[in-house]
């Protein structure tokens, strides 16, 4: 039986969504029947200022073509400031994978509250497009971790 | 310098309001110098030496030998009262055992940036403050002291000395006008493909020897990301590009914002790779988005990745600016 005939690329996207906004609008985006991709893979954290970089540059190792982080909009944050600071610590993360030569097209923080599914939905419809359009990761890969 | 610098230790050390000094001795090599701890007047006379060529930082010693018994005079250049102002902000340095001395500095000469001139089987090296005299296999040199400065000296962005107890030499100002950020805004300039072969070219060199972490001031952490065994990158050469790549983004990472750009890093590397780029890259982006800082000028202010305004730059300024920045 031959699995995977589709050789066309679909890329892998990691979502990070914080509990109380991004995953919720997620959900919402499930229950109202919006379409997006399959390729986007969601990880729940419990607020967007848990994401450190380094969790950023392990799901590049283990094989993602994307990144994206999604919290509660300014001011919303269900811990008062997380998404303050972590939007401070994405911001020079990006601007410092762009240094070394990486397409910064490849990572995106989106503030997505719990009733936005629609646009939970279509930012990941787009940022989808965007990394298809850009192709494998290579220059951040570890080969050790690709799938055969 | 050096004898001003010499009779006053033994002063402190003769009337106990120290009890150990922290200073430089010759290593290997005249030009070589290494951090030692003295703890009489006859071993000041034998080893302790302060000359152009005592480039090391000593701040970060004093978080393991200020929790020792009794006082410790450390003598410091002004980019190490930088480094060392931080470390008193993170609690790191106990600063009622430390007595400080800021020594004068005129730029440190580098034996890195003298090799690379091309000049081989170096024996040794002597400065007379305008010259440097170069001995080799092959017969002798004289260069201008200006063009063997290491990099950290090279961009030297301030003469003052933001901490200490008491002065030897002259204080020196700010460098408003210093030209530390130059490289980074030439690699700024380049296209993303043409960034990503420098940074491969320089990057794949590395050998994980951990030195620029080891030397780095600001990281003083009892435990270390890169020993966890567990992390599959614990004590060992980087297996490929990619981890390279992290093992650099997460070292200048966790010094983002308390990174005094002392250029200990660069300094220490034995392959001769740029790091303080790394570091100045966050120091640039810092002083852009969030208004100029420098790390270590005071011990009060927050650093900026443990602030906030409403008003910050959203990440997509990343994406926004235009050309190839």
């Amino acid at each position: 039986m031959q699995v995977n005939e589709n050789k066309e690329f679909r890329p892998l996207i990691v979502a990070f969504c914080c509990n109380w906004c991004s995953y919720a609008g997620a959900d919402l985006a499930g229950t109202n029947r919006m379409n997006y991709p399959a390729d986007v893979k969601i990880i729940r954290v419990p607020c967007s200022c848990r994401v450190n970089p380094m969790f950023i540059l392990r799901a590049f190792q283990r094989g993602a073509d994307g990144v994206i982080m999604c919290g509660c909009h300014p001011g919303d944050c269900h811990y008062t400031s997380g998404n303050y600071f972590a939007r401070r610590r994405m911001t020079l993360l990006f601007s410092m994978l762009d240094f070394l030569g990486i397409e910064k097209e490849r990572t995106r923080v989106e503030w997505v509250s719990a009733a936005e599914g629609a646009k939970f939905a279509a930012t990941m419809n787009e940022f989808v497009e965007t990394v298809t359009k850009l192709g494998e990761n290579k220059r951040l890969e570890d080969l050790r971790c690709k799938k055969q | 310098m050096q004898e001003a610098v010499i009779n006053r230790a033994k002063e402190l050390l003769a009337d106990g309001t120290v009890n150990r000094v922290a200073g430089w001795k010759t290593g290997e090599f005249s030009f070589d110098t290494t951090p030692a701890v003295f703890t009489s007047a006859e071993e000041l006379d034998a080893d302790f030496v302060y000359n152009d060529f005592c480039a090391p930082n000593l701040s970060k010693y004093l978080v393991k030998e200020s929790r020792k018994e009794g006082k410790l005079l450390v003598f410091l250049k002004p980019c190490d009262t930088y480094s060392f102002n931080q470390l008193v902000k993170e609690h790191r340095i106990l600063r009622e055992n430390v007595y400080v001395i800021g020594v004068e500095c005129t730029g440190k000469v580098d034996a890195e940036t003298v090799k690379l001139k091309g000049i081989k089987g170096i024996t040794s090296m002597e400065s007379d403050g305008e010259n440097v005299t170069i001995h080799t296999l092959y017969g002798n040199k004289v260069l201008p002291k200006s063009e063997t400065l290491g990099t950290k000296c090279a961009t030297c962005k301030s003469k003052k000395h933001v901490a200490y107890d008491e002065l030897i030499g002259n204080d020196g100002e700010v460098d408003e006008e210093s030209k530390r950020f130059e490289v980074v805004e030439k690699l700024e300039a380049m296209t993303p493909d043409e960034r990503y072969e420098f940074w491969r070219g320089e990057l794949s060199r590395c050998i994980r020897c951990n030195a620029c972490r080891n030397v780095c001031p600001a990281c003083t952490c009892e435990s270390c990301v890169f020993d966890n065994p567990d992390s599959g990158i614990a004590q060992k050469a980087a297996a490929d590009s990619f981890e390279e790549n992290m093992f650099h983004i997460i070292r200048a990472f966790h010094v983002t914002g308390r990174c005094t750009d002392c250029g200990e890093c660069t300094r220490v590397c034995p392959q001769n790779i740029p790091l303080h780029l790394l570091n100045r890259k966050y120091i640039k982006d810092i002083n852009k988005f969030y208004g100029d800082f420098q790390a270590g000028a005071d011990t009060i202010s927050k650093a900026p990745l443990n602030d906030y305004t409403f008003g910050d730059c959203e990440p997509s300024i990343v994406y926004s600016r235009g050309g190839n920045e």
